[in-house]
């Protein structure tokens, strides 16, 4: 299969009042249509930059993405999010949430009942039908993470980019949520770029782990193609010495080879900054 | 939609006495919302009635709670003879009307309109009129451009000078100017309005019309990256950004601004009617003092007390106003 999206010699760097600030180097990756893969790697290696210049949030200074043949330069819908904290309107229910995103992508394509129906079925795809009416503030933080994937959905994305989409919810409703996640992809098999701070999940999930070196300058350090076949059962591959064998590189390469260690005042500047996220 | 007073909390233990729970607890409760407003109230009368009768006016002693009293029952009394005296006039004038038409037939019948003078409700009901047209006008201009100022740190850049400028401007100053330009510009020989009500109007809009400007603007700058960047992933046009992100995120901000520019309107509406000479309570209040009567300064009082009052239910009703439009319930509003 040809390479479906295309990262090459990706670089960029921040103008700041103190300089210029060099976060990524030479990043060069090659994804297959269909291909689940996970950027893993510690706080502040760029991750997030990464992904949000596939999704053009961001312009890299060198180098670029290039998807479907076409270089991306802004954002789109064909390029979705699944952002971490949700970002759900909140006056908007689940519902209209998705909807806004249908009406937008589908305008002039899809017939009133057509969107409706399509709304209906991306939101039972993540199992939330049944409160499909509900407001963000009345729904649970797996609910509206949940509500997110399916407005990601929704807009059939070529490649679907989740930024730790599990992140903030705790364990038993991401493990619920990445057996959905699972579920969904056998039937769509999108192209999906994940970030992750979990190696459980990044190995279950994924068909290659991309992980990063530390930052600054960060680029990519080792990636992991992941043979188990599909689908995969958390119970069973707890057991399975390949998981184990999978899981225990990736641990290698994030606390060995790309040890971090924090000095205080880099946790000071990073709550300064608000931006950057803690695992 | 009911105006949402700030105490009805007594209403609660009321309930429930009448339904036949614990007496002496509730009554405390009852006693704490109302009782001691109220004795705060009783303790200001008292004080205000001991210094009034020391202080001595050209116009006789200063009016004090009494005085005050009597006066807004003249006022009400006014009132409703001017409103019979107009009903008369109407009666008289409708009877002679149908006695030259059963003379007559060809007479077409005219009504002349009455011309007393305006009583004290008429007072409030022009001010009313002026300063809402007024708050409209200035929101129509402050929501659109905060939007715009909110949305472009280029444009708030170029703005904002002339925004902290112009705020603390007093209407005192902008009415002569106001009162210039509406002389040579409004000249229509049969004016709908009057020329002193523009001049109001617009003094009130020129006031007003920067706390909202500000907190929109404000409001507008700070939604969250998170919404701004679903919107640029879903590539919205401007105008679908502005209605489905921008105006509902920003809206609690911007009723934060209007409030505080009623307020302000309603402050600079007497000032401006004062000198305008725009009927409503201002005008009233200046013509009191010109009057120079020993029941002069008791109206005034009367007429400070009103204000005061409906500048409290105005900002009430604004409140209920966002409580209506808000999305989040939860937010405690006061």
């Amino acid at each position: 299969m040809s390479n479906f999206l295309d990262i090459t010699g990706c670089g960029i760097e921040f103008q700041t009042p103190k300089g210029s600030f060099r976060a990524l180097r030479d990043v060069n990756l090659k994804i297959k249509k269909g291909e689940y893969i996970s950027l893993i790697g510690h706080s502040g290696c760029g991750k997030s930059t990464v992904l949000n210049i596939v999704a053009g949030l961001l312009q890299a200074t060198e180098g670029g993405a290039v998807l479907n043949g076409k270089e991306v330069n802004e954002p789109g819908p064909e390029r979705a999010v699944v952002f971490q904290n949700h970002s759900l309107l909140p006056w908007l229910t689940a519902y209209q949430n998705v909807e806004l995103a249908v009406k937008t992508v589908f305008k002039g394509k899809k017939s009133k009942a057509e969107m409706k129906e399509w709304i209906e079925h991306n939101l039972a795809l993540v199992h939330m039908d049944h409160a499909m009416h509900k407001r963000p503030d009345e729904i649970s933080g797996g609910m509206k993470q949940r509500v997110g994937i399916a407005r990601a959905l929704a807009m059939e994305p070529e490649v679907l980019l989740m930024d730790e989409p599990f992140g903030a919810l705790d364990a038993l409703t991401r493990a619920h949520l990445q057996d959905s996640l699972m579920e969904i992809q056998k039937d769509l098999n999108n192209t999906v770029i994940m970030i992750t701070h979990d190696v459980d999940e990044a190995v279950l999930l994924s068909d290659r782990i991309v992980m990063m070196t530390n930052g600054p300058a960060a680029t990519i350090g080792e990636i992991l193609d992941i043979e188990l076949e599909r689908p995969r059962n958390r119970l069973e591959l707890a057991d399975d010495p390949r998981y184990n064998h999978y899981r225990s590189q990736v641990l290698q390469f994030l606390y060995e080879k790309q040890k971090k260690v924090e000095h205080i005042s880099d946790v000071k500047s990073k709550k300064s900054d608000g931006k950057t996220k803690v695992a | 939609m009911s105006i949402a007073l700030s105490n009805i909390s007594w209403l609660e233990p009321v309930v429930k006495i009448a339904k036949g729970d614990d007496v002496s607890n509730n009554l405390q409760v009852i006693i704490k919302a109302i009782g001691v407003p109220m004795a705060g109230i009783l303790v200001f009368l008292m004080l205000w009635h001991a210094a009034a009768s020391n202080i001595e006016t050209s116009l006789g002693n200063f009016p004090g709670p009494a005085d005050v009293y009597e006066q807004s029952t003249g006022l009400i009394e006014e009132h409703f003879a001017e409103r019979e005296k107009a009903e008369a006039f109407y009666e008289r004038q409708e009877k002679r009307n149908e006695a030259r038409m059963a003379k007559d037939p060809s007479y077409e019948p005219k009504i002349r309109p009455y011309t007393g003078k305006p009583t004290y409700f008429d007072q409030i009901a022009t001010s009313l009129v002026t300063v809402l047209s007024g708050f409209i006008l200035a929101s129509l201009i402050a929501i659109p451009l905060g939007i715009l100022t909110g949305l472009s740190p280029t444009l708030n850049s170029a703005f904002n000078p002339i925004i902290q400028i112009f705020k603390p401007v007093s209407p005192l100053a902008w009415l002569p100017l106001v009162t210039m330009v509406v002389s040579a510009l409004y000249t229509s020989a049969d004016p709908a309005v009057p020329k002193s009500f523009i001049n109001s109007m617009i003094t009130v809009m020129l006031c007003s019309l920067w706390p909202t400007l500000i907190n929109t603007s404000v409001g507008v700058a700070s939604i969250s990256s998170d919404l701004q960047n679903v919107s640029k992933v879903l590539r919205l046009n401007f105008m679908t950004h502005v209605t489905k992100i921008v105006l509902p995120s920003s809206l609690p901000m911007i009723f934060t601004g209007l409030r505080l520019s009623l307020g302000v309107a309603w402050m600079v509406l007497i000032a401006a009617e004062m000198l305008a000479q725009n009927p409503g309570l201002g005008k009233f209040v200046w013509d009191e003092f010109q009057n120079g009567s020993s029941d002069s300064l008791g109206r005034i009082m009367v007429a400070v007390l009103t204000i005061g009052f409906i500048g409290f239910l105005l900002d009430r009703m604004m409140l209920s106003l966002q409580k209506a439009f808000s999305w989040d319930k939860s937010a405690e509003i006061r």
